[in-house]
């Protein structure tokens, strides 16, 4: 595909919304993941067994 | 019924179960319905007569420009549940939603930028409808930012509750800018009276990259509730330790205490 003269815009577009929105995904899963152990810790010291 | 289906939902143990179940649907669903969009907008889509390949930047400019400003509609709403009935779940709503509505404002913003150089020969103007997106990028920053400073979530949640109200006028303002004003940026061409000015060819894979979005958007938001749920549950548990710890310490002092006295007496 020939994007012309203002390929570098589109592909620049393109890849500035794949960084961001990649990094929404990563964020949300690395962030979710440390919440779960967390609890996991400190259910295991409180003895709260709840789900 | 409706109140009865909304309470049973909203309750965040049923939220977490029912969530649970539908966000890896969700997910999977956001994920084809944007290959399918980036399938149309790639290899069906034509150049457009006046900005040529360029159009194409506009197949994630716009879905974007969407979520920035439904995600602060979204938060408005939250922020009259909290304000209002003080229920938990929209405070964890309204927070979960301000980093991905940032993000999409970003993305609308930049885009943007990177098409209005080859269009109008410039990244930027403060034009009204350009500069009321950057102040709602601001907004949804001093939001994040007032998160991070006030430590209580109760308090946090009421603060950021009134904010959130008042930065809701400028939701008005970005749609109405460019018709109120005259401005670069060009007026509504999807949601207008008398119907939309793109042809279908362009419309349709357009409003299929912003279902995409869409569904994305709302999949991570509930994906992020769940987090923030958990992210409770934990500052709970982390108090209710330093408390049980402070309540031990305190007794062993007691205990210890006699004799120390005794030492003290006998020194």
């Amino acid at each position: 595909m020939d994007l012309g003269s203002h390929a570098g815009f589109i592909v620049g577009a393109y890849a500035f919304t794949a960084l961001v929105i990649g990094g929404l995904v990563i964020g949300a899963l690395l962030d979710q993941r440390a919440q779960k152990r967390a609890l996991t810790a400190l259910r295991g010291e409180t003895g709260d067994s709840r789900s | 019924m409706w109140t009865a289906l909304w309470h049973r939902l909203a309750h965040p143990g049923h939220f977490l179960r029912w969530s649970g179940a539908a966000t890896p649907w969700l997910a999977g669903l956001s994920a084809l319905l944007l290959a399918a969009g980036l399938y149309l907008t790639w290899f069906v889509v034509p150049p457009d007569y006046q900005q040529g390949e360029t159009v194409r930047i506009m197949y994630i400019h716009v879905p974007a420009a969407w979520l920035g400003v439904f995600f602060y509609g979204a938060m408005s709403l939250s922020a009259i549940g909290t304000l209002v009935w003080r229920h938990p779940l929209a405070d964890v709503a309204q927070r979960a939603a301000a980093p991905i509505g940032a993000a999409f404002t970003l993305i609308c913003l930049v885009t943007g930028s990177l098409w209005g150089k080859p269009m109008w020969g410039t990244y930027w103007v403060w034009d009204a409808r350009l500069t009321s997106m950057l102040v709602l990028f601001l907004i949804y920053c001093g939001i994040i930012a007032l998160w991070r400073t006030i430590e209580d979530p109760n308090r946090a949640a009421r603060a950021i509750a009134i904010l959130t109200l008042v930065g809701a006028v400028n939701l008005p303002i970005i749609k109405f800018s460019v018709n109120w004003w005259s401005t670069l940026h060009q007026p509504a061409s999807i949601l207008r009276m008398g119907g939309s000015t793109i042809d279908p060819s362009m419309l349709y894979p357009l409003l299929e990259m912003i279902l995409a979005f869409t569904v994305l958007g709302v999949t991570l938001h509930l994906y992020s509730m769940r987090t923030e749920i958990l992210r409770r549950r934990v500052r709970v548990l982390t108090i209710r330790e330093a408390e049980r710890l402070d309540a031990g310490a305190a007794t062993a002092s007691i205990v210890t205490s006699p004799r120390a006295m005794t030492v003290g007496q006998g020194a």
